[in-house]
C-alpha cells in the first residue's frame, strides 16, 4: 500500500488492503472477507449455484443467517416462511456454512448478530445479500450490499469486481442535545440532502460520530443507504474494541488490537473527499411525514406544502395535510425493532421512557430485539420486563415489522416505527408508517399520538412528568 | 449469461421518481420460493390503480410485451432483493432507461442481461417526451452497440457506457468464470494476508452458535 497515511481515507485502507488486483478498465477485484446470506435469499443463491455447477470456495468465511422470515409470534411462521427457513438450513447441511438458526444463542438480524458474534470485525469488508449491510461499518467494516447474482460470485471466487467508489465525509459538528440520537441526527441528514447527494459513495462520518456509542453508529451507517450510499463507516476506536471485546471474546479483541497497531483504521489528517460536508446535529426529535426516509421534520414542526407530485403523494398517503403539525396525531401501532434500532442501548432508551407508564389503550404495541445477545442482557438489565410492564408484546428477534413480516395490520393503520423504510406498503398494504427514534417510537406509545419524548425522559435525576 | 446487444420495441413512460423495489416486488405478494411474477409486480401499486378505475402503463394492451422502460430518479432503491429484477426480466423488460438507479439494483441488471441506461437530466427529459408522446404506437431501440437510444421517428440520443459492463453485456460473458482467470491472483492475496492480515484469515467463528 503505498498511499501516503497523512492523505488516505480510512475508505481508502481498507480498501487498497483488499485489491487482489485490477482489470483493463481499472476495476478492482476486492478480497470479500465475510459473506452473510440471509433466509429469504439462501434458496435463490443456492440453488443457482448448484446449477451454474459452482462451488463455495471458502465455507469458513461465509454466514448463513434466519431473519426475514422469522416468526414473531410463534408458532404462527407461516408454510411459505417455513420453506424458505427449510432452504436455508440445508444450503447450511450442503455447503458446510455456519448458520445461526431460529433457536441458536446467536441467531438475530444479519447485520446485529454478525458484529457482535465477532463474524464482522473492524478492517474487514462484508458482503452480503441485504442492502443494510453497511450497517457493519459502525465496528469500521467495509459493509457491501449485493444481488443474488452477485452472492453467487461471492462465494464461488471470494471476491467482487467493483469500480472505485467516489467518497464523502459527513462531519457532525455540535453536540447532540437531551432526547437527540444518532436516528434524529440522520433524519436530519436525509432531510437536508435528499437521497441523491450521496449516490453510489463511500460515506465517512466524522466529528461528533466518533464519540458516539457502537449501536448509535451502527444506526448512522445503517441509515446511510436510505441517503444512497454504497458503503457507510465511522473510524473504530477504543470503544468498538471494548464493544467487540464485550461480546465476541478477548481473542477477537486483542486480534483487533493487533490490526489497529500494524495501521490506525482512519481517516488521515490530509485525507481528501470528493464531498466534505458539515452537518449540525439537529436540536429536536426527527420524526418522518411523508413515504421516503428523506421526508423528515422535527417532530414539533409542521408538514411541508407540497412543491411537488411525489410530495403530494406521500402528504396523501399518510393522510397528513399540508401545514399540519404531526403533534397529536393518534398512533395505533409502535413499532421496535429492525437492524437500525434493536440493539441494547436502543432498547435502553425507550425503557428509561417506559418505566413506570403502560401504552395508550388503543395501541398495539410490539418490541422484537435484533438478537438473542440484545434479548439476554435486556432480560439481565431488567429491560425485558420494563417493556412487558408498559403493555409492549415482545417478539422473536428478526427483521419481523421491517421487512414484511411480523404481524398483519390494517390498511390505514398509522404506525411509529424505528426502521429505516417508510416505503408505501412496506409494512402492509395502507400502511402509515412514521420513521422515528426509539426514543420517540416509545413516548408515542405511551401518548397513543405523536409527540415528543423529552417531556417524558429524566433530566438531572428526576423526571419530568 | 445472454448476451445483450440491442432491443427493439414499445417503450413504456413510467415517469416517477424513487420506485423501490419494495413496489417492484412487494414483500407479501413474492416472498415465496415460487412467485407468480405476472401478478406480483407492482401488486400493489396494480390495485390502486384499478380501485381508482386506471390501469398501470404496464397492463395496456399498447404496451403488452414492452422492452423498455422510461422511469425516473432512484430506480430500483430500497430492498436488494433480486426478485425485482428478475420480476422485470420476466415481464419482458430489457431496458430500462431512468437518470440515476441504486447501485445495487443496477448491478443486479446486469447479472441479468437486463441494459440499465443512465442519461443526464436534460436527456432524460428530452427522451421522456418523446415516450410520452408516442403513447406505445412506435418503436423504439436501445442499441448498446453503438450506445444509442432512438425513437420511432430516428431521433437518436446517445449514452455513455462502462466499457467493461459493455463488454460483459454485449458478450454475455459469465462472470464467475472471467474472474477465475485471476485464482493465481486470488490465492497470492490470500497467502499476504496470512502473513501481513492475520486476523482477517483466523477462524471468523470460534464456536458452535
Amino acid at each position: 500500500m503505498n498511499l501516503g497515511a497523512e492523505t488516505a481515507t480510512l475508505f481508502d485502507l481498507i480498501w487498497s488492503r483488499h485489491v487482489v488486483t485490477q482489470d483493463a478498465h481499472g476495476r478492482s477485484l476486492l478480497y470479500v472477507d465475510r459473506a452473510v446470506v440471509d433466509d429469504v435469499r439462501a434458496h435463490f443463491v443456492f440453488a443457482n449455484m448448484q446449477r451454474r455447477g459452482l462451488k463455495v470456495r471458502n465455507p469458513d468465511l461465509a454466514l448463513l443467517i434466519q431473519d426475514h422470515a422469522v416468526a414473531t409470534f410463534p408458532p404462527s411462521q407461516d408454510s411459505r416462511s417455513q420453506e424458505f427457513a427449510r432452504a436455508t438450513r440445508d444450503a447450511a447441511r450442503e455447503n458446510g456454512i455456519h448458520l445461526f438458526d431460529i433457536g441458536s444463542s446467536r441467531q438475530g438480524i444479519s447485520h446485529v448478530a454478525a458484529p457482535e458474534s465477532g463474524f464482522a470485525i473492524p478492517g474487514a469488508t462484508y458482503v452480503s445479500v441485504d442492502s443494510h449491510a453497511p450497517t457493519v461499518g459502525g465496528i469500521g467494516a467495509l459493509g457491501l450490499g449485493c444481488g443474488s447474482t452477485e452472492m453467487e460470485h461471492v462465494l464461488a471466487t471470494q471476491t467482487m469486481w467493483m469500480q472505485r467508489p467516489k467518497q464523502a465525509r459527513i462531519t457532525l459538528t455540535g453536540a447532540p442535545g437531551f432526547g437527540i440520537t444518532a436516528k434524529d441526527i440522520v433524519l436530519s441528514i436525509l432531510a437536508r440532502f435528499g437521497r441523491e447527494t450521496f449516490r453510489g459513495m463511500a460515506v465517512e462520518f466524522a466529528g461528533v460520530a466518533s464519540g458516539l456509542d457502537v449501536e448509535a453508529r451502527m444506526t448512522l451507517c445503517n441509515m446511510a443507504v436510505e441517503m444512497g450510499a454504497r458503503t457507510a463507516i465511522v473510524a473504530p476506536n477504543e470503544k468498538v474494541l471494548r464493544w467487540i471485546g464485550a461480546r465476541a471474546g478477548a481473542q477477537a479483541e486483542a486480534a483487533l488490537r493487533e490490526a489497529n497497531m500494524i495501521a490506525p483504521l482512519r481517516s488521515g489528517d490530509e485525507a481528501r473527499f470528493d464531498l466534505d460536508v458539515t452537518h449540525p446535529c439537529p436540536d429536536e426529535p426527527q420524526i418522518t411525514w411523508g413515504t421516503s426516509p428523506a421526508q423528515a421534520m422535527a417532530v414539533n414542526g409542521l408538514a411541508p406544502c407540497a412543491a411537488d407530485a411525489a410530495m403530494q403523494q406521500g402528504l396523501a398517503y399518510m393522510d397528513v395535510a399540508e401545514g399540519e403539525p404531526l403533534l397529536g396525531k393518534k398512533v395505533d401501532y409502535v413499532f421496535v425493532g429492525s437492524c437500525t434500532n434493536a440493539r441494547y442501548d436502543d432498547l435502553a432508551a425507550a425503557a428509561q421512557i417506559l418505566k413506570g407508564r403502560r401504552v395508550a389503550e388503543h395501541v398495539r404495541a410490539v418490541i422484537v430485539p435484533g438478537s438473542r445477545s440484545v434479548e439476554r442482557q435486556a432480560v439481565e438489565n431488567g429491560v425485558k420486563e420494563i417493556f412487558l410492564q408498559a403493555g409492549f408484546a415482545w417478539g422473536e428477534t428478526g427483521c419481523s415489522m421491517c421487512a414484511g413480516g411480523g404481524e398483519k395490520i390494517a390498511p390505514g393503520t398509522r404506525v411509529v416505527s424505528t426502521t429505516n423504510r417508510n416505503f408505501e406498503n412496506r409494512q402492509g398494504p395502507g400502511v402509515r408508517t412514521h420513521l422515528a427514534s426509539p426514543l420517540t417510537a416509545a413516548a408515542c406509545a405511551l401518548a397513543g399520538s405523536i409527540c415528543d419524548p423529552r417531556p417524558m425522559m429524566q433530566r438531572d435525576g428526576k423526571r419530568q412528568t | 449469461m445472454k448476451p445483450f446487444t440491442s432491443v427493439r420495441g414499445k417503450a413504456i413512460p413510467f415517469l416517477l421518481d424513487d420506485i423501490d423495489t419494495d413496489q417492484i416486488a412487494p414483500a407479501n405478494l413474492m416472498r415465496t420460493l415460487t412467485p407468480d411474477y405476472s401478478t406480483a409486480m407492482f401488486g400493489h401499486r396494480r390495485e390502486n390503480a384499478i380501485a381508482a378505475g386506471s390501469a398501470l402503463p404496464f397492463d395496456l394492451p399498447q404496451f403488452a410485451k414492452a422492452p423498455i422502460l422510461v422511469t425516473g430518479k432512484n430506480f430500483g432503491c430500497g430492498s436488494a432483493r433480486e426478485v425485482a429484477v428478475w420480476a422485470l426480466a420476466e415481464n419482458g423488460i430489457s431496458c430500462i432507461v431512468a437518470p440515476s438507479f441504486s447501485a445495487v439494483f443496477r448491478e443486479s441488471c446486469l447479472k441479468n442481461s437486463i441494459l440499465p441506461v443512465t442519461l443526464d437530466g436534460d436527456t432524460h427529459a428530452a427522451f421522456a417526451q418523446a415516450v410520452r408522446l408516442d403513447e406505445g404506437r412506435g418503436e423504439f431501440i436501445a442499441d448498446l452497440h453503438r450506445q444509442v437510444l432512438s425513437t420511432p421517428d430516428d431521433a437518436e440520443f446517445r449514452f455513455d457506457y462502462d466499457a467493461q459492463e459493455r463488454e460483459t453485456l454485449l458478450n454475455g460473458l459469465d462472470d464467475v468464470s472471467a474472474t477465475l482467470r485471476y485464482s493465481a491472483e486470488i490465492e497470492a492475496w490470500e497467502q499476504r494476508c496470512k502473513q501481513t492480515m492475520p486476523w482477517l484469515r483466523r477462524a471468523a467463528l470460534s464456536v458452535d452458535g
